[in-house]
């Protein structure tokens, strides 16, 4: 015998009776996975066409030049003597990109480092929000406007007081010798420095500040430093501050106008840092538009592209690599 | 006294861990049923089999059946949602949806389901608030974030939630375990006050609680089912001798 | 004890050495700044927000259609950036556990770091090499860059939603998909919206690909399959001018509304996010 419900059924229709619990099951959950599940394939196939196309469109050089484009020093789409055939080479933008990247990191990872500790390890909390935030602005200008600010603020500097105390100091050594151009490679390689220090500081900060407490605390109550309790964060922190590493480089190495804008855009394997140089990026973004003819020439280029665009694949899988297995490696310590 | 939900022989695996056995019980309409057992026992997730909410969780299994009026909510033909909609649910901390008013709050459930009338969603509101025993703390300040209330507050905010759609059972898991002692015991009396109309299911890990409130109590300890009768009965003359050890406080 | 001392005059000299890096950071951000708004100041006025870009060396004139043209790409773009992001993003969420899942996150990642240019050539083979350089083109590149961006933000966006919010409305007999499109989001529309923006203030700032793409215009807007100007490419235009006078401070005034614009937008995130105190 059923009770009486004394409550007034506002949900009569809905109040389901034994026939009607049988229903249409998931509709709306099967068209909303398939919706989502279509729109998420357009990474894949963008990736694909991205390939796809430039492969295609870097044919031509490469069946021209082969595999001696990468070591080919050259570049001439239009010979001075008109019987010879252009040629193209890229071992100077490539020199040009390691060199720029390798003195970026070298001069960007340790101030990144250092702001990374200050902010985690050092600095009382209010001030890091504040700080961070600027820090943060340093990453939202754009490339074009550090290389505005490169050519009329940082080169006239640099050209002016800094450049001549490297050389008579520093001179004896070769990449500091020979005539001092403002727009040069080691102009390029700071402002570089400068646009990946946001990057890899706030990646630092991040993972030293996600470094356990109990760490900290356990090297202190020792009679630790604060400095050799921050080493210890460091090395736990380690794998993360690798990958924020890499990650600088990866923007070192795709970055285009700033570099364009105050390295000289000179087509020679640099010797010294007072050279104006050249890096794959920039001759894209110098040439492109005018590499019309002939047909060879802009797909040099397009090669030019398709070499960055493997570089840029391989660094990204090299910090996936070191990523996982330095989660293994933490995985495997956390079962101590 | 008439059974509402009829468990048969349900099991539930987390993987491959098999977290209940052969669990066997009639639960009465319109009375209320605490489930105990020390932690781990398997008394969360044999409610959460009732509503079909074990199975959301990754790696999760159930075999056998559970009879809602006669029906099996885990026949193939039965959506989920259906039967969640006839069955309640409140949680341990309460969750009032964070962006939402107390009145929206209220009224989630059925604006989801298509009753925009107004008149019908401010009845509904008042009628689930006042039977939380909560309207006339909220009355005037329905439009106030849901998340502003105090924690007993928000837990019957989120029972008044539970109520507007109109299930028939309701189960609680722990209801007051995170609430204060005063705002528990409202939580209690509110329990009682609801058996009259609905079937109340309730896991709780404190036994005076139970005994407090419940007319069954049905005893889980490694996911079996070890004793299960009156409150009465389980508190002053268990039958077995490990649940007569869990009253006494010899363990969990 | 002298060891001691040792062990604290080299800590305290790291942190010396950690805070004047900071200072050496925050160094050509002030200069960036501030130079900008001098050099900058001084070419605005209104006709530089109104008038049509000159030939170079030629004074007068403005960045009108520059400043246009950047709306009209950039919010092109989002028009197709933000949708697709949105969708991968809950998809990536939602369904974390598939294997779909996993590889689209890396693919993703990929796209994410990929360098500027390679997305213009790309965009330049695709797009220009049928339709010429246009405004279509340019949209195209700059939505390449924007979805990866807002996939990611609106996937963590979402996962930050507690799962208990979730269940709540689920218990109430509300179906999954309903309960992600209405509670779930809901919940994550704070941080799936600032995505947007960051994104929307990062493409906005490109260069490179615009330069294989819109190629850049001196006239107002003129259909989308048309080249067009933009900000960016103004400024680097003006900046490789042999015209000091007349060209250099339009580079710094286009600069300046540039910065403006973009500085804008992630103050206002910013704010929007803050952590309220108390």
């Amino acid at each position: 015998m059923k009770k009486q419900k004394h409550l007034p059924n506002f949900f009569s229709n809905l109040r389901l009776k034994s026939k009607i619990i049988y229903g249409k099951r998931g509709f709306g959950d099967l068209l909303f996975k398939t919706i989502t599940t279509i729109i998420t394939l357009n990474v894949f196939i963008i990736l694909f066409f991205m390939t796809y196309k430039i492969l295609e469109g870097s044919r031509l050089s490469i069946q021209t030049y082969g595999l001696s484009f990468l070591w080919g020093t050259t570049w001439e789409p239009f010979p001075a003597d008109p019987s010879k055939m252009p040629s193209f080479g890229a071992l100077p933008l490539i020199w040009g990109t390691i060199v720029t990247s390798s003195i970026a990191l070298l001069i960007g990872v340790p101030i990144s480092l250092g702001i990374g500790l200050a902010l985690s390890e050092f600095a009382p909390k209010r001030f890091n929000f504040v700080v961070s935030f600027f820090v943060e602005l340093l990453a939202a200008i754009p490339s074009v406007i550090y290389g505005l600010w490169g050519i009329f603020i940082l080169i006239p500097f640099l050209q002016g007081n800094i450049y001549p105390f490297l050389q008579a100091t520093l001179g004896f050594l070769p990449m500091f010798q020979g005539t001092i151009r403002g727009p040069n490679v080691l102009t390029g390689s700071i402002v570089l420095a400068i646009m990946i220090i946001p990057t890899i500081s706030a990646v630092s900060r991040d993972v030293f500040s996600a470094v356990p407490n109990t760490q900290r605390e356990a090297i202190t109550a020792l009679g630790a430093t604060k400095w050799e309790t921050a080493k210890i964060v460091i090395n736990y922190a380690r794998s993360g501050v690798i990958g924020a590493i890499i990650l600088g480089l990866g923007r070192a190495v795709g970055e285009t106008m700033a570099i364009t804008m105050v390295i000289g855009n000179s087509f020679n394997m640099v010797s010294s840092l007072f050279d104006p140089g050249y890096t794959l990026p920039s001759i894209i973004a110098n040439e492109f538009t005018e590499a019309s003819y002939p047909p060879v020439y802009s797909s040099a280029l397009m090669e030019v592209g398709l070499v960055l665009f493997i570089i840029a694949l391989f660094i990204n899988a090299l910090a996936r690599l070191i990523v996982w297995r330095a989660l293994k490696i933490a995985k495997g310590a956390e079962t101590i | 006294m008439s059974w509402k939900i009829s468990i048969e022989n349900l099991n539930a695996w987390f993987g491959s861990k098999h977290v209940l056995k052969s669990i066997t019980m009639k639960v009465s309409e319109n009375a209320v049923t605490a489930i105990i057992g020390p932690s781990g026992c398997g008394k969360t997730t044999l409610i959460r089999c009732i509503n079909r909410m074990h199975e959301l969780s990754p790696g999760a299994r159930v075999s056998g059946a559970v009879l809602l009026d006669n029906e099996d909510v885990y026949d193939r033909n039965v959506d989920p949602v259906m039967v969640r909609r006839r069955i309640g649910m409140v949680f341990q901390k309460p969750n009032p949806f964070p962006m939402m008013s107390i009145y929206d709050n209220v009224v989630a459930g059925l604006k989801l389901n298509g009753i925009n009338d107004k008149r019908r969603l401010d009845a509904a509101a008042e009628k689930s608030l006042r039977l939380a025993i909560l309207w006339d703390e909220v009355k005037n300040e329905l439009n106030k974030s849901g998340a502003s209330l105090s924690g007993g507050q928000q837990q019957r905010l989120c029972i008044a939630r539970a109520l507007a759609v109109e299930p028939e059972v309701i189960l609680m898991d722990e209801p007051s375990s995170a609430l204060d002692p005063i705002a528990s015991a409202k939580i209690e009396q509110l329990i009682r006050v609801l058996s009259k109309d609905y079937t109340m299911v309730i896991v709780t890990h404190n036994m005076q609680q139970a005994a407090r409130v419940s007319d069954f109590t049905a005893f889980l300890y490694m996911g079996d089912l070890i004793e299960y009768d009156k409150t009465k009965v389980i508190f002053e003359n268990p039958k077995n001798e490990l649940t007569e050890k869990y009253i006494t406080g010899e363990f969990g | 004890m002298n060891k001691y001392m040792l062990r604290r005059r080299k800590s305290q000299t790291i942190i010396i050495l950690a805070y004047l890096a900071l200072v050496v950071a925050l160094i050509p951000l002030i200069s960036i700044l501030a130079e900008t708004v001098i050099r900058g100041g001084i070419a605005v006025n209104l006709s530089f927000f109104i008038e049509m870009i000159p030939p170079l060396g030629q004074p007068g004139g403005g960045i009108g259609p520059a400043i246009q043209g950047t709306m009209i790409v950039v919010g092109l773009a989002s028009l197709i950036g933000v949708p697709i992001g949105v969708f991968s993003g809950i998809y990536l969420a939602e369904f974390r556990e598939s294997s779909l899942s996993s590889v689209a996150r890396f693919l993703n990642d990929v796209l994410t770091n990929m360098p500027s240019i390679v997305i213009g050539i790309f965009s330049w083979a695709l797009i220009v090499t049928v339709v010429g350089w246009s405004v279509i083109a340019g949209a195209f590149a700059l939505a390449v860059m924007m979805i990866p961006i807002v996939t990611r933000t609106t996937e963590e966006a979402i996962k930050l939603v507690p799962a208990t919010i979730r269940e709540a409305a689920l218990a109430l007999g509300i179906p999954q998909w309903k309960t992600t499109i209405t509670i779930v989001l809901n919940s994550a529309k704070k941080g799936i919206i600032t995505g947007i923006l960051l994104s929307i203030a990062r493409i906005s700032g490109e260069t490179a690909p615009l330069l294989l793409t819109i190629l850049g215009s001196r006239f107002w807007f003129g259909g989308f399959t048309q080249p067009t100007a933009a900000l960016p490419l103004s400024i680097f235009n003006f900046s490789q001018s042999p015209y000091s006078a007349t060209d250099w401070p339009r580079a710094w005034g286009a600069a300046l509304i540039l910065i403006l614009m973009i500085l804008g937008i992630n103050v206002v995130v910013r704010y929007y996010t803050r952590e309220r105190y108390g």
